[in-house]
């Protein structure tokens, strides 16, 4: 089992030092630093640009500049940003409670909706329900999330004024974070209508974030039920005469639920990539507005740190999830 | 909105102590585009950061609401020498300083606060100098280092800044953002409890908006400043929500979740202008855009010629088409609502007929070939040169020229351009204090024309350069308005440029919103704001 668990660990440095790699690249691979952002055209002295520059240590080789990066990395220094100067590290700190309050729903959602529809879609196979299971999901997985989240808030926020358009919390409560999960904090705090006021703030964006969770957990619900219910042992449940309900419930899900929790794991990366869009539209204050505004300005380290740090995210629950595939089912961790 | 209104209320009453009754309070909500980067102009470039400082700061001098006129600001009035060298400042008594958890203020604002506030982003060995980044883009754009000689305090509530020359600008300097007075009685608070970079994130000022709370990339609150000097806002709490999304932020404006919501999308403005319950103001934006002839090179450097393109390209149907509403065609090189702006001038028609018999007379009968350059980006005055340039294109073609678009990097571009590599070449400029001298002498100057100045057509014309420096050397308005307005009418003889537009800037704005002036510089500001309940 150790030997399991460090060859999945000794995996993830690769892929680590190639994230880091890429990120550092990529973001200097846009045109215009950012210096030359900020500036616009008034231009600037080539002599302040040149000591600017310096001081922000743009000036030097870029394997020099991936290098002093990567050491800091190690030391567990992400930098500081480029236009708050604030640490990368404690800015990431402050909003990624937001965007994973907002994750951790969206894929509540998705379980709690689109499991109960892909057992149904398989039990009634060929059904006009399996064919409207499979159609909105296939939908669902192709819908452009910017799209998506405006038809929402026109509909049910402009047009039956049923949901907040955006934000996190009404701006008539002030809650002090203190674990940055609204949620939890308007508890603790005592005030149970900011609690609601930040339940209501979460619907939208959590069907938003949760639509293409929800179509892959109904989708593959639905196959992989279907591939248990025609094995031999369902049958033999059945003949023994067990209730329809109880063999599906006891025999056929439990079995089902390995891969589809598997998968569940596994949405994790969709849902952070999903959020930075999210996030956009509903004016949510997490990581991913906070990485869009990065790009925009160019601010080197926070984008870095901010990727880094997700992409560390994404790893480590992925790792968790081979790891506890490899306990629930044994043959995994023989076979390698 | 009534639940806003009454829910606000009663809310920011609860907690936020409020000291005034519930029903009372009146809160704003702006819908603002972005997050700023920290809460100190002096260290930032962008509009977004400029909108949340100001509430907080007041400046020694500062433009009426509105306007680009500049009146008393901490300084209730100034002089200047006959030589026009030497700036005194008078400092209005009894003014108060904002409080916070850490700091208690013990004096009135005075002349040491003006000293350190300019010192910080003067002197390098300042205490403060380094904190936020410390790059003084606009101090420095501004050319205060070379032109500040020094400042002295006379006593407490007199200042004196003596100059290295004379630039009658250099009050309306004074008047933009990047010069707020800070308190150096908090900046040595802070000193004390080792925590310096707080200055730029909890400000303490002057102004009619004390800072409450800022939750990054969400909420920032400001409470009416009950002692303000100018009187107290009517207005009791201003809270900014950053939304950065044009579409949702029409969204919460109709869902009555915010008061005023800058930037529109220009698809939505047709369905503002119908919404009853929506106030669509616009103003033209203090800049221009333009295309400018570079008259190094032929065949560019024959007047006739840089005419005869005035004249070959549909100005109206480029402005309509590119703007789609938010643009005006634009005659003179500044922006209409500038003082000086001359109504008088006449624009070239559009008459490609004309523009083939000025091009014969040149010597160009059957047109030439030449270069047109766009930028790759979008710009507050032009949506989208690529377009634009496609257009002039085929005007150009009917009266016989090929013109080649050629587009670089935005970095690069501008530095081509600036090096006068072109023969044509877009590029468009946004005001900073409201001067006419920030047009007319930094983009047609002859200091601007050598190569790498930002005088893109490269045109030194002593006529005109001759009155714009006199107009800076100078510093009753009235002479300079005159000086100005000449000197605009030998730009459009000369025809450096062809002016294209200005760009018309929106605010959407829910109907009970009483007294919001929309700020030439493209700021936003609630100071003078009300709502009726």
């Amino acid at each position: 089992m150790l030997r399991f668990i460090l060859t999945r660990v000794s995996l993830v440095i690769p892929t680590f030092l190639g994230v880091t790699f890429l990120t550092f690249l990529l973001i200097r691979l846009v045109p215009g630093d950012p210096i030359e952002v900020r500036v616009g055209e008034r231009g600037i002295p080539p002599e302040r640009l040149l000591e600017l520059r310096h001081e922000l240590g743009l000036d030097r080789p870029l394997w020099h500049q991936f290098l002093d990066y990567i050491g800091g990395v190690l030391q567990g220094d992400l930098g500081v940003s480029l236009v708050t100067r604030n640490s990368v590290f404690s800015e990431f700190v402050t909003l990624f409670p937001a965007t994973l309050e907002l994750a951790a729903l969206a894929m509540l959602f998705a379980t709690v909706v689109g499991l109960p529809a892909g057992i149904v879609a398989a039990v009634r196979r060929g059904s006009i329900f399996d064919h409207g299971v499979m159609g909105i999901s296939l939908t669902g997985y192709s819908m452009p999330i910017f799209w998506w989240g405006l038809l929402l808030i026109l509909f049910f926020s402009v047009g039956l004024g049923w949901t907040p358009v955006s934000g996190r919390l009404d701006l008539l409560y002030y809650v002090e974070p203190v674990t940055g999960f609204m949620l939890i904090d308007t508890l603790m705090a005592g005030e149970y209508g900011a609690f609601w006021s930040a339940l209501h703030h979460l619907i939208l964006p959590m069907i938003v974030l949760g639509t293409v969770p929800l179509a892959v957990v109904a989708r593959m619900t639905r196959s992989a039920m279907l591939e248990v219910l025609g094995e031999d042992y369902i049958r033999t449940a059945k003949a023994k005469g067990l209730a329809g309900k109880r063999v599906i419930g006891l025999h056929a899900l439990r079995n089902a639920l390995i891969p589809v929790v598997t998968v569940i794991g596994l949405q994790v990366g969709t849902l952070l990539g999903g959020a930075i869009l999210t996030e956009t539209i509903f004016s949510w204050p997490g990581v991913g507005k906070w990485l869009i505004e990065s790009i925009n300005r160019r601010d080197y380290p926070a984008l870095q740190g901010g990727v880094l740090l997700i992409a560390t995210t994404v790893m480590t629950v992925n790792l968790l999830v081979d790891v506890l595939y490899g306990v629930l089912n044994p043959r995994i961790r023989h076979s390698r | 909105m009534k639940r806003i209104l009454l829910g606000a209320g009663l809310g920011v009453a609860a907690t936020l102590a409020l000291a005034a009754p519930a029903q009372a309070a009146k809160t704003l909500v702006y819908c603002s585009e972005g997050s700023p980067e920290n809460f100190n102009p002096m260290v930032n470039t962008t509009g977004t950061s400029f909108d949340v400082s100001l509430p907080v700061y007041n400046n020694l001098v500062q433009f009426e609401y509105g306007g680009t006129k500049v009146v008393p600001g901490l300084a209730e009035k100034w002089e200047v020498s006959e030589d026009g060298l030497t700036y005194t400042f008078h400092l209005r008594k009894g003014v108060k300083w904002h409080s916070n958890n850490d700091f208690k203020p013990t004096r009135d604002a005075n002349a040491d606060d003006v000293l350190w506030s300019f010192n910080r982003q003067w002197k390098k060995d300042h205490p403060f100098h380094k904190v936020s980044g410390g790059a003084y883009d606009y101090f420095n754009d501004m050319a205060m280092p070379d032109l500040l000689k020094s400042i002295e305090k006379v006593d407490d509530y007199t200042v004196k800044f003596t100059l290295n020359k004379v630039e009658a600008p250099f009050i309306a300097n004074l008047a933009m953002p990047f010069a707020p007075i800070q308190s150096a009685e908090y900046a040595e608070t802070l000193q004390k409890k080792n925590q310096i970079d707080r200055i730029d994130q909890a400000p303490i000022g002057t102004g009619p908006f004390q800072f409450v709370a800022y939750q990054k990339d969400a909420v920032i609150r400001y409470k009416a400043f009950e002692p303000y000097w100018g009187g107290k806002a009517q207005l009791d709490n201003l809270v900014f929500a950053i939304t950065p999304d044009a579409a949702v932020r029409y969204a919460k404006l109709k869902a009555g979740e915010c008061h005023i919501v800058p930037y529109p999308n220009p698809a939505d403005l047709e369905a503002m202008k119908k919404d009853s319950a929506i106030t669509l103001m616009e103003q033209e934006g203090l800049n221009v855009g333009y295309l400018a002839f570079n008259v190094t090179k032929k065949p560019f450097d024959d007047v006739r010629v840089r005419r005869a393109l005035n004249m070959a390209i549909d100005k109206k149907a480029v402005v309509d088409a590119v703007y789609q509403g938010a643009g005006v065609p634009a005659k003179n090189p500044i922006p209409p609502t500038m003082w000086s702006y001359n109504k008088e001038i006449e624009d070239y028609p559009y008459d490609p007929e004309r523009a083939k018999k000025l091009l014969a007379e040149a010597g160009f009968p059957d047109g030439f070939e030449t270069d047109l350059w766009a930028m790759p980006v979008q710009r507050p005055y032009n949506p989208n040169a690529k377009r634009m340039a496609e257009m002039m294109q085929a005007d150009l073609a009917k009266v016989g020229i090929k013109a080649k678009v050629v587009q670089y990097e935005w970095g690069e571009y501008r530095k081509r351009l600036q090096a006068g590599e072109h023969q044509m070449g877009m590029l468009g400029w946004t005001g900073d204090n409201g001067d006419p001298d920030n047009f007319l002498h930094v983009l047609l100057g002859c200091e601007a024309a050598r190569p790498g100045g930002s005088n893109i057509a490269k045109w030194c014309y002593k006529e005109f350069d001759d009155l714009v420096v006199q107009a800076k050397r100078t510093t009753d308005i009235a002479a300079r308005t005159k000086l100005y307005e000449q000197a605009q009418v030998i730009f459009k003889e000369e025809a450096p440029w062809l002016t294209v537009a200005h760009s018309v800037v929106h605010m959407a704005l829910s109907k009970n919103v009483v007294d919001y002036k929309m700020d030439p510089f493209g700021i936003h500001r609630f100071y003078g704001v009300d709502l009726k309940q």
